[in-house]
């Protein structure tokens, strides 16, 4: 969306003619902005507004009124001056030079608009989207008398020190190549290859090429979601596990570690490309993103988190409109990068704030009301979002994968809000935070008797091959005690725990070693922030373990108030600091601890 | 000169219908004249040469006929200069303590722009209050925006007195200049004089710019008050390189005046009666919080709300909760066991704290000791729901050390003298004798090597108070 006029001419020449639609503008109400009759602009038309050339969009044409949203600050526009349309809807430009950037919510790159306004975001701001001077060291990847389609590889661009970008046919176009480049350094606008289309035409093909950001790029076909994103969160992995390609929300008041989470799993999950939206949040939070990223180092590739990673920041002091647009040009990012073969993560935070961004557009609007405010098309809107994800098959035959992980910041903590309710329809994987842990510091402050995930039974095969055969039998293992847990809880609530047999009160010891030594982790903390399948694993069979000869000793006749006193209970508790994620035949040594442990309890008191 | 509008076309509540205007922008700022005495207005729609204007001052005594309106041909802006340190103004920046007009060339839009989050430096440094539960548990940082959650009736005034009083930069801050900017919206004559007492009484009067609408003045003012407030602030801070402390108070007067001006407007409410923009336009103003990346001074942002019916699912705090990095939350048990400050430190919260402690910053055992606080306090808070139901008596023995815990932190490392200023250690070594109560073994927040370097266990007889 860089306004620079030779860029677009270069991406615009695809569409026939160059129809530019011109009005003036009649009203101005914050970023809604008016104009009588019709004056040839099309729906979601990318416009030009005002002398300051501000970057809108239409949305709302009748014959007696055309209705753009303005992207950014209207403050000083006047009734009179000049809307100039541009021909095409509102786009995203992909090429090399995505990653290891950050954008508006309008894909301008924020450091670009440093470098040309200083420390604060001006109006009216003409960058390009992305760098067109820089040279990419380009593989060509076809010969002349190859057929290409929609999809097809034509070029490979090492994009970053992690990532390799493959540079793709758009996908409409199909043809045979006539000519090609020889391999060397291109810019993203320099012609690499020239395709004779079907109906005789030539077309050069450059690295870039342009997408609508409302409009869902193709596929072949999709598969079902059988691959875990592995985020080396104990909770997520093991209770609660969302599948490559598939979708999540995280929904929490104020304080309870939404962002939090969700950086973890940006960091940390075994996603090839992560894009993060933070869409009406702190500039703070972006800037820490930010930082973090470019130091720490991926463990998958050994390069800077950074090399994977695209940051589309919209804080909520920047203009409402370009909000709502944001997470539409972070989808479209996350699928042309899903389009080469690579497995995208979307980390959305939050939707509500997306979801408000509507509200407040649509009152600006006079629409009539739905719920709290929020219009009528809410669920629809969010459902088109969630939809985006997937595990695909391209056109290209390559398989990729988008999943998309929006945090919901409902109103007062009130999960029966509108945005919750709708949004629950529409994710597979539901991970509640909880005020009363998160108070407690219990972090992440991921509620397990509330939260679930749809894609257990489906991620079975997998888990059954790369980790092992018992380990979702751990896993239900390890949620039934919690379950216990919680109903003994009522009870212990009403008459204190003194009163409950023995073989509850082991329940609730055990509940508490799995609260605090499995479902508790660090971020923090070196070893603990991101943990294995493998680790996560043991952990869950040496609790078990635990679990299995204590009820033995129980069952023996010994109180629980004994086995209290040995410390194994804290070592259990204390694995995830001293077990490191490398050594982990130290777990058999805590085997025979407990083995100890119990052989011990019978001569002492048997 | 610029063509006088005489007459208007319609008048409701604060905003005023104007029909006929040329060249009239959006947000434009236009003078309006009223037998004689000036007010100020802002363009809040505009439909071709028809405008709706929001009058700062009120419409009172307003006609159809008598109104005479300029358009100023700019966006509303202020005049700043370092010379405002030490000086009172009106709601929208004009001064009101009889010692003359600020001279400048410097003339500030007081929207402000967006910071660019490239643009931003993470805070890092923090701010030492003197308060052990703010020091401790929710540590203030240099750029951060750290609300006060209260009610009415609660001392949240004092507190906010007593930071503005003790806050100094910590200990490396040789040669740094700090300064404060007050701006009170919607407050009573009671409150303004307490803070100009207290100001005054504390010294600290030169170097405190104050912005003050009053209860009973125009409610519209008070929409601008915090921008006006903050514009200065970004000025001083990152032109002229100062650290600026800002109290805003009372941010729910703020977010009323918006319902009462969007009601006129006759806008689609949203919840509870507040405009659908409401979360857009208090983010306009908390994150104008910060530090610009290489620029030395910072903007930190201490925001005041009264909680309607002290309920934090409010809006109005619900929302800035969600845009502030986090927040302190007064409660009205506490204030009723006689403790001052009465922070409830379990749901009070400082989101930067994490990186701008421990090491190099306060002490190495800093995250330890906040985070064992938080757990056991919140433990002792489960003994003590569960005491109410069976009695103290049958509690087992941990649960009742858990109830001594609870109610000695309360007394003593939240409660302090509105005078009493500790330093960061003092208030850690409080943290550790506290944590002295509980058996060592429940102390699974604390790393096993600081436990071991620390924990000392106490005797519960040291916290008994002796008898007269």
């Amino acid at each position: 969306m860089g306004n620079s006029d030779a860029l677009e001419e270069i991406l615009d020449s695809r569409k026939g003619g160059n129809r530019r639609a011109e009005g003036v503008i009649y009203g101005i109400n914050g970023p809604v902005v008016t104009l009588l009759g019709d004056q040839g602009f099309e729906m979601n038309e990318m416009v030009y507004v005002g002398n300051s050339r501000l970057v809108g969009e239409v949305i709302g044409l009748t014959t007696e009124k055309t209705t753009i949203e303005v992207y950014e600050e209207t403050s000083g526009m006047k009734p009179g001056e000049p809307v100039e349309g541009s021909g095409s809807p509102v786009s995203c430009i992909l090429a090399p030079g995505i990653l290891n950037n950050i954008f508006d919510g309008i894909e301008r790159p924020l450091s670009a608009i440093r470098e040309r306004d200083g420390a604060y975001i001006s109006r009216g701001v003409s960058v390009d989207s992305l760098d067109r001077e820089k040279k990419w060291d380009a593989h060509i990847t076809v010969k002349p008398g190859d057929r290409v389609f929609g999809g097809s590889i034509i070029a490979e661009v090492p994009e970053t020190r992690a990532i390799v970008h493959k540079v793709m046919v758009p996908p409409e176009l199909s043809g045979e190549v006539v000519s090609v480049v020889a391999d060397g350094a291109y810019t993203i606008e320099e012609p690499l290859v020239t395709v004779r289309l079907s109906d005789g035409t030539e077309k050069e093909l450059t690295m870039c090429q342009r997408w609508p950001i409302r409009v869902p790029r193709p596929v072949a076909k999709r598969y079902a979601p059988t691959m875990p994103l592995v985020t080396g969160q104990r909770i997520l992995d093991t209770l609660f596990p969302i599948a490559k390609g598939g979708t999540a929300a995280i929904p929490g008041g104020f304080g309870t570690g939404k962002t939090m989470n969700q950086h973890q799993i940006a960091k940390w999950s075994d996603a090839d490309i992560i894009i993060y939206i933070g869409c009406g949040e702190r500039g703070n939070e972006m800037t820490q993103v930010l930082e973090e990223f470019t130091k720490l180092i991926d463990p998958k590739s050994g390069n800077p988190l950074m090399d994977r990673t695209a940051l589309i920041a919209n804080t909520s002091n920047m203009p409402v409109a370009a909000r709502e647009a944001s997470l539409y040009s972070g989808l479209t990012l996350a699928e042309y990068y899903r389009d080469m073969g690579y497995h995208v993560a979307i980390m959305a935070d939050s939707t509500s704030r997306w979801a408000e961004a509507l509200r407040e557009l649509s009152g600006r609007l006079e629409e009539m009301p739905a719920e709290e405010g929020y219009p009528a098309y809410l669920a629809s809107r969010l459902a088109a979002f969630y939809e985006r994800a997937g595990f695909v098959q391209n056109l290209n035959e390559s398989e990729g994968s988008v999943s998309i992980i929006g945090a919901v910041s409902p109103q007062g903590g009130d999960f029966s809000e509108p945005v919750t309710q709708n949004t629950k329809r529409f994710v597979r994987c539901f991970w509640t935070l909880d005020k009363s842990l998160a108070y407690a510091r219990h972090y992440p402050a991921i509620q397990w008797l509330t939260s679930y995930s749809d894609y257990v039974s489906d991620l079975a095969g997998w888990y059954t091959d790369n980790v092992s055969p018992k380990f979702l039998d751990d896993r239900n293992q390890i949620y039934y005690i919690l379950t216990e847990e919680a109903k003994l809880m009522d009870i212990v609530k009403l008459i204190g725990s003194d009163v409950l047999p023995d073989d509850q009160k082991l329940t609730l010891l055990i509940a508490k070693v799995i609260r605090t030594g499995f479902l508790q982790q660090n971020a923090f903390h070196k070893e603990d922030t991101c943990v294995p399948l493998r680790k996560q694993f043991l952990m869950m069979e040496t609790i078990l373990y635990l679990d299995k000869k204590a009820k033995a000793l129980v069952k023996l006749g010994m109180p629980v108030s004994v086995l209290e006193k040995f410390d194994i209970f804290d070592r259990i508790i204390n694995i995830k600091y001293d077990v490191p994620n490398d050594k982990l035949e130290l777990f058999s040594d805590y085997k025979k601890a407990i083995d100890e442990f119990y052989n011990q309890v019978l001569e002492k008191n048997g | 000169m610029a063509i006088e509008y005489l007459g208007l076309q319609g008048i409701s509540g604060p905003l005023i219908v104007l029909e006929g205007l040329r060249g009239a922008a959006f947000d434009e700022l236009c003078e309006i004249n009223v037998e004689g005495k000036k007010r100020l207005g802002r363009i809040i729609e505009i439909y071709n040469d028809k405008a709706v204007i929001q009058v700062f001052e009120g419409t009172d005594g307003m006609a159809l006929r008598n109104a005479h309106t300029k358009l100023s041909g700019h966006p509303m802006e202020i005049a700043v200069s370092e010379e405002m340190l030490g000086r009172t103004f009106n709601g929208v920046g004009q001064p009101i303590d009889g010692m003359g007009d600020i001279v400048s060339d410097v003339r500030l839009d007081v929207n402000g722009k967006p910071l660019n989050p490239v643009s931003r430096e993470y805070p890092r440094n923090y701010i030492r209050t003197g308060i052990s539960a703010i020091d401790g548990l929710t540590t203030l940082i240099r750029g951060q925006k750290l609300p006060i959650f209260s009610g009415n009736g609660l001392p949240q005034d004092m507190l906010a007195a007593q930071i503005v009083t003790q806050s100094s930069l910590g200990d490396n801050a040789e040669g740094e200049r700090f300064a404060i900017v007050f701006g009170a919206m919607g407050v009573t004559h009671d409150v303004a004089d307490f803070f100009k007492r207290t100001f005054a009484e504390s010294g600290v009067s030169d170097h405190v710019a104050m912005f003050i609408n009053l209860a009973n003045e125009p409610v519209v003012e008070r929409l601008i008050t915090p921008k006006v407030a903050l514009t200065l602030a970004e000025y001083l801070a990152f032109e002229r390189g100062m650290h600026i402390l800002v109290v805003l108070t009372d941010m729910t007067s703020f977010c009323e005046a918006m319902r009462e001006v969007s009601s006129s407007k006759g806008e689609i409410p949203s919840r509870k009666g507040y405009p659908g923009y409401m979360y857009s336009e208090l983010a306009a103003i908390y994150e104008r919080a910060g530090i610009v990346a290489g620029r030395s001074g910072s903007v930190t942002q201490i925001p005041i709300l009264t909680m309607p019916n002290d309920d934090i699912t409010h809006p109005i705090p619900d929302l800035t909760g969600y845009i502030t990095e986090g927040q302190i939350v007064l409660d009205r048990s506490l204030n009723g066991k006689n403790i001052y400050p009465p922070i409830s430190v379990l749901p009070s919260l400082s989101r930067l704290m994490k990186d701008g402690i421990g090491e190099g910053f306060t002490r190495e055992d800093h995250q330890d000791v906040a985070n064992q606080l938080f757990s056991s306090y919140a433990h002792a808070e489960d003994a003590r729901a569960l005491a109410s139901v069976i009695g103290e008596d049958e509690l087992s023995d941990l649960d009742k050390a858990y109830l001594r815990f609870g109610d000695e932190f309360e007394k003593h490392f939240v409660g302090q003298s509105p005078s009493e200023n500790r330093t960061v250690t003092e208030t850690l070594d409080l943290g550790w004798k506290l944590l002295g109560l509980l058996p060592k073994a429940e102390l699974d927040r604390v790393d096993t090597k600081i436990l071991e370097k620390y924990y000392q266990p106490t005797d519960p007889a040291e916290f008994d108070v002796p008898e007269l």
